[in-house]
Parts: structure tokens; C-alpha cells; sequence
């Protein structure tokens, strides 16, 4: 048996898609608590999950209960993980490899004496497994041997297309209730602030993105225009970060954030691997930068040979002529 | 506050990522090294509290010896105390990694007043398993949070980190640790008189025979690159209308 990770509100398709090529009966756990409302909410929770598991062909779902699971704890989720796959022992349990799918497995992983692979791309069961997984934010790619009694992986983001799994008639509910020390729960979220909302890198359709070749972060004026014409963001690369003409939530990249816009613009972004593993998954790339043998151009969709600020002016001044 | 911030020996490719021969590491012949962002935010980190609560920073490598590069970059943004958990060439595994921090945590706090606060990257740059910290933590018994952006002391410690939907905050008791970000802090460039002491400064080295984890590395390859060719859209401002031809395309304007 194969356990499942479900770190949210739903199992992640790339995680059950992984977890059914290998062959074996998947089963999901979830963390709820057992106090007051929250428990009210974990058992609506659980509800709407059987349905949608027992389409993904998942028969039985634990869900760990406990008081000290209220809100978020990271080192009692992980604990108790570990209590309730020392008292299933299952051949393997895979997770999303999300901040927080990656932390409850490596808090599970340190207190079970057991590796973690994390980020894989593919897995070939058996023993060991034979795995693939992602370096450096996906620079390269590894194979590697997991050799473990209980096989512990997280799933790369966007990988394994979700297959269709055979649906079962009902997918059971089973309760364990861990020993958790109340100490555990000296990690816990203590306050939530909600995001600002708005256009994140994350969301924007549009990104307009400037490295060194935008010269000063008066420079980047040109940018935010252009980005607020296509209703964009604007990112950065670390050189803009490190001058502190950009703030560090504008970068893109290993060490920043991953992108994945319809058109990322890279205006002087020369193009090294720490910075383009953070924007390779976009559409649509188009570099603007007076080295044609950059290595952006070279890998970009489109490209404009020429000083950011000649190309990105005109663009602009052609778009508003277009629209009036 | 006595701060010990575990950094790693990482090399720094640029637009391509050079293999060796036997796909087994990355050719490093003509790379440089470095410390990952995360861990140079750490670094800077440590160097400013200390500043405000007075103490002193130690940064630990495990790895070849010449990790003594970066630990000496370390001491060079103002860290006091440098040491090198010796264990050859070949990459450990992340378990094996943490047993020579926890390992080498006990041998440096014999005697002397353990650490109040133990710093790691969120990831390490090259083999980014997001669990060395978390390892070292449980061994140590210390809690631990991730992520980091925002780190406060005062009778306990305040972490602040960004999640998909906004952030959250936690409060640990001290002792404690924390794995943080890039963008916790602006990491100086080490001054010359900076740069002179750390030339100086003794390091102290730790043995260790690491022992077999369970996650063997077998070989490295490149991701597929399966773009197409690239098509040029022309030379500086005349380039702006075949731009605006193809954002139209693109639907995006
Ligand atoms: C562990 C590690 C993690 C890292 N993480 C990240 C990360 O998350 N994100 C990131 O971006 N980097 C990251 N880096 C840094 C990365 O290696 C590069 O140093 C960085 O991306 C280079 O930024 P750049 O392209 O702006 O600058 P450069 O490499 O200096 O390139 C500038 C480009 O601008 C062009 N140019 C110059 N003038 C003009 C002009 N007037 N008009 C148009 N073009 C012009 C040049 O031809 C050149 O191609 C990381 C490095 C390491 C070692
Ligand atoms: N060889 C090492 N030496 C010192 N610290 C390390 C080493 N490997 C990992 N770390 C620390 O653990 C963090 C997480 O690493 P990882 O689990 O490999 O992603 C890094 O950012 C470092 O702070």
C-alpha cells in the first residue's frame, strides 16, 4: 500500500498520478484536528474529499486526529506522519512537493529515521526505487536510489501528467489518533496576515522583466509602463535585486520565485540557469537584449536586438498608437 | 547570542550547466564556488544580531577542504568563528550531511555554552533537498520553521514567512532554528578590512566518516531543452511594430 500526502483542501493529480503508476493500492492521509469548530470544518472537509477520492481510485483515507493539529504545527504534523506510517507501514508515502507538503515530510522523515527523495519527476517502483528528481529548481536532473524499509518522496511541481485512475465505489474513512507531546506544538502559526491581492509574479498573464541591462531602478520605469499596458507584473533578475533597484519579491528564479506567464519579457537578462529555471516554464518568451549571443536569445521564442531603453519605449508608443 | 549558521560549497555555472564525463558531477574545472543566496542572507542575518545582542556568529561547512573558501567569505561579512566538517569529495546525502552538523554542533559546544540559535538555508543552491535543517533540528532537538523572511528576537523568536496566500507568523522559545530566504536581508559585500581578517582567522576542522544514507546519486543529465528556434523580431525601435504583431497574436494586449 501506497500513501498519499494531501496537504490542502484536495489531493494534487500530479502526486495521485505518480502514486498509481506504481502499481500498488493508494490510499490518502489527511491532518485534521479534534477541537471545536475546526473539528466541524475537518469533518465537512473530509466529506466532500471521500467523493472526490473514490473518482481518483482511492479506497481509504486516514485522517490523523489531534487536538495540537489545530491551525498549522509543522513539527506535530510531522510527527505524527511518522506515528501513523510506523502503525500502517506502507511501501512508500508520496506528497506534493509544496512548502508545505516538503516540510511535514522532512519533519516525518528526521523523527522516522528514514531518507526523503524530494522534487522527484519520475519513479520506477521495486527495491530500491530508481528515481528521477529535479536539481537546483529543475538546472539538472538526477537518478538516484532510494533504499528504505518506508519509501518517502515528494512530487515536483507539474509533474507526471494526472492519469486516468480507475474510480472505486466509496473511499472509507479511518481515524488515528497519535501521542503527541503537547512540546510539539511549540511550532505553530501564531498569527495569519492575508496577501495584498492584486497581480502577483505568480498570477500576471504578462511579465516584463529587467536584469542589468536595465542600467539603474529609475530604469525600470519603462517597464512598470509596459506592464501596466498589458496588465502585468514586473520581475527582475538577481543583479537588479542585489543593486537594490528591485525588491526581492520581484525575482525570478532558482533562489526567487518560479514563473509561468503567456509571455515573460526579458529585458537585459542575460540568461544564466539559476535565472531561467525560474522562467522556462512560460509560453512565450521574448528577450530584448543588444547581445545576440545571449544566451536568453538564444532560447527565447522572440527576439529584439537592441538597448532596452530604444526597444521598450517605441513598443510602448506603438501600443497606444494602436488603440487610439 | 551565540548564532551558528550551517552554509554549503556549491558551484556557480552560468548559462549552461558542464557535466563530467560519467554524467556522475557537474565539471567544475572552469566554475566558481560559492554559498547559496539563501545562506549568504543567513549569514547576514547572524552578523546583524549579533551586532544588536551582542555574542558571536559561527559558520559551518561540511564537505572538501576547500569549503575553507566560503567559510572564509563568511568570516569576511563578519562572522567570528569558522568550522569545516571534513568528509572528501564525494556529496553526501541529506542525512548523512545532518549527522555531521549535529555531530559537529556537539564537538564545538563541549564544554562551551551550546547555540541559541542555529541558521540554515531554506535549500542548498546545487542538490536542494529542503531537509538538512529539518534533520539537524530533530537530532538537536530544537524547533524549527522554514521559509523565513522576517526574523525578530526578544525573550523568545519571531518568524515571519510568506505563504501562497498571504504569511505566517511564529513564535519559538529560545533555543531555536530557522531555515530563511533570500530576501530576509540585503547581504553586504565583504569590505578589505573584512576580507583581511578572515585571511587570518583559524579554522577549526572536524574529521567525520559519513555514514551510507539511504539516497544514493547515480548520475546527472541536463532537462530536455525543446524549444524552437528562436525568431528575431529585428534590430532596437524599428523592432516595435513586428512586437506589437505578435502581443496582438499572443492575445496578450
Ligand atoms: C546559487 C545561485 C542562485 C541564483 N539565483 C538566481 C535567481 O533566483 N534569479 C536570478 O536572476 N539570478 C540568480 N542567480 C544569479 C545568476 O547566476 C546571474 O548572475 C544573474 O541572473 C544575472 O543577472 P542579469 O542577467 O541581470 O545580469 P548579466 O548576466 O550581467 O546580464 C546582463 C545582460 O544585459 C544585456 N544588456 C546590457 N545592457 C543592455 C541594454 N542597454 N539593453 C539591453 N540589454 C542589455 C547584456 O548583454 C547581458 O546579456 C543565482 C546565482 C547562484 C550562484
Ligand atoms: N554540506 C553542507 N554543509 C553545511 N550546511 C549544509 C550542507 N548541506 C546543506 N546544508 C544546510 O542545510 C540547508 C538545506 O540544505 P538541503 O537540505 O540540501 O536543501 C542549506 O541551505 C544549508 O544551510
Amino acid at each position: 500500500m501506497l500513501l498519499t500526502l494531501i496537504d490542502g483542501q484536495e489531493p494534487a493529480p500530479n502526486v495521485l498520478a505518480l502514486a498509481h503508476s506504481l502499481d500498488l493500492p493508494v490510499e490518502a492521509v489527511l491532518h485534521v484536528t479534534s477541537d471545536g469548530a475546526d473539528a466541524d470544518d475537518a469533518d465537512d472537509v473530509a466529506g466532500h474529499l471521500t467523493d472526490e477520492l473514490a473518482k481518483q481510485g482511492v479506497a481509504t483515507l486516514h485522517l490523523i486526529r489531534h487536538e495540537l493539529l489545530a491551525g498549522y504545527a509543522p513539527e506535530a504534523f510531522g510527527e505524527a506522519l511518522a506515528q501513523l506510517v510506523a502503525h500502517l507501514r506502507p511501501a512508500a508515502v508520496l506528497a506534493a512537493g509544496t512548502d508545505r507538503g516538503t516540510e511535514i515530510m522532512a519533519h516525518a522523515a528526521a523523527r522516522a529515521r528514514l531518507p526523503l527523495a524530494t522534487n522527484c519527476v519520475a519513479v520506477t517502483g521495486g527495491d530500491p526505487w530508481l528515481l528521477t528528481r529535479a536539481r537546483g529548481g529543475g538546472m539538472l536532473l538526477e537518478e538516484a536510489e532510494l533504499t528504505a524499509p518506508v519509501k518517502l518522496a515528494t512530487v515536483a511541481q507539474g509533474a507526471a501528467a494526472p492519469a486516468d485512475a480507475q474510480a472505486v465505489d466509496n473511499c472509507a474513512v479511518r481515524e488515528f489518533v497519535p501521542e503527541l507531546l503537547p512540546e510539539l506544538a511549540r511550532t505553530r502559526v501564531v498569527e495569519r496576515t492575508a496577501g495584498r491581492g492584486g497581480i502577483t509574479l505568480a498570477t500576471a498573464p504578462v511579465i516584463v522583466s529587467g536584469g542589468r541591462g536595465v542600467g539603474s531602478a529609475e530604469g525600470y520605469a519603462v517597464l512598470e509602463e509596459l506592464a501596466a499596458l498589458l496588465g502585468g507584473a514586473v520581475g527582475c533578475s538577481r543583479v537588479a535585486t542585489n543593486n537594490g533597484w528591485r525588491p526581492h519579491s520581484d525575482q525570478v528564479g532558482l533562489t526567487g520565485t518560479k514563473v509561468a506567464p503567456d509571455l515573460y519579457i526579458a529585458c537585459g537578462i542575460s540568461g544564466a540557469t539559476q535565472h531561467w529555471v525560474g522562467c522556462t516554464d512560460s509560453k512565450a518568451i521574448l528577450a530584448v537584449n543588444t547581445d545576440p549571443e545571449a544566451p536568453m536569445v538564444a532560447r527565447a521564442t522572440y527576439a529584439v536586438i537592441g538597448d532596452v531603453h530604444e526597444v521598450l519605449p517605441a513598443v510602448v508608443a506603438e501600443i497606444r498608437a494602436r488603440s487610439s | 547570542m551565540e548564532i551558528l549558521v550551517c552554509v554549503k560549497r556549491v558551484p556557480a555555472p552560468g548559462a549552461k550547466v558542464p557535466l563530467s564525463a560519467d554524467s556522475r558531477e557537474i565539471d567544475t574545472r572552469h566554475l566558481g564556488f560559492t554559498i547559496g543566496p539563501h545562506e549568504e542572507c543567513a549569514v547576514e542575518e547572524a552578523v546583524r544580531l549579533v551586532a544588536g545582542h551582542g555574542g558571536q556568529v559561527t559558520v559551518l561547512a561540511v564537505g572538501p577542504p576547500e569549503a575553507e573558501e566560503q567559510l572564509r567569505y563568511a568570516l569576511a561579512m563578519g562572522a567570528d568563528r569558522g568550522v569545516l566538517v571534513e568528509t572528501g569529495p564525494a556529496e553526501l546525502d541529506p542525512e548523512a550531511t545532518a549527522a555531521a552538523i549535529a555531530q559537529a554542533v556537539h564537538t564545538v559546544t563541549d564544554g562551551a555554552p551550546p547555540f541559541d540559535l542555529v541558521l540554515f538555508g531554506d535549500s542548498s543552491a546545487d542538490a536542494g533537498h529542503y531537509q538538512v535543517g529539518i534533520r539537524v533540528a530533530a537530532e538537536l532537538g530544537l524547533p524549527i520553521v522554514g521559509g523565513i523572511k522576517g526574523i525578530e528576537v526578544g525573550d523568545g523568536l519571531r518568524l515571519r514567512r510568506e505563504v501562497p496566500d498571504g504569511a505566517e507568523l511564529y513564535e519559538l522559545p529560545l533555543p531555536a532554528a530557522a531555515a530563511v530566504r533570500e530576501g530576509l536581508n540585503l547581504p553586504r559585500y565583504p569590505n578589505l578590512p573584512g576580507r583581511l581578517r578572515a585571511r587570518k582567522a583559524s579554522l577549526r576542522t572536524i574529521a567525520f566518516e559519513p555514514p551510507v544514507g539511504g539516497l544514493r546519486k547515480l548520475r546527472l543529465r541536463q532537462p530536455a531543452d525543446d524549444r524552437a528556434e528562436t525568431v528575431l523580431l529585428g534590430q532596437g525601435a524599428a523592432a516595435a511594430p513586428a512586437v506589437v504583431d505578435v502581443l496582438e497574436e499572443l492575445g496578450v494586449v
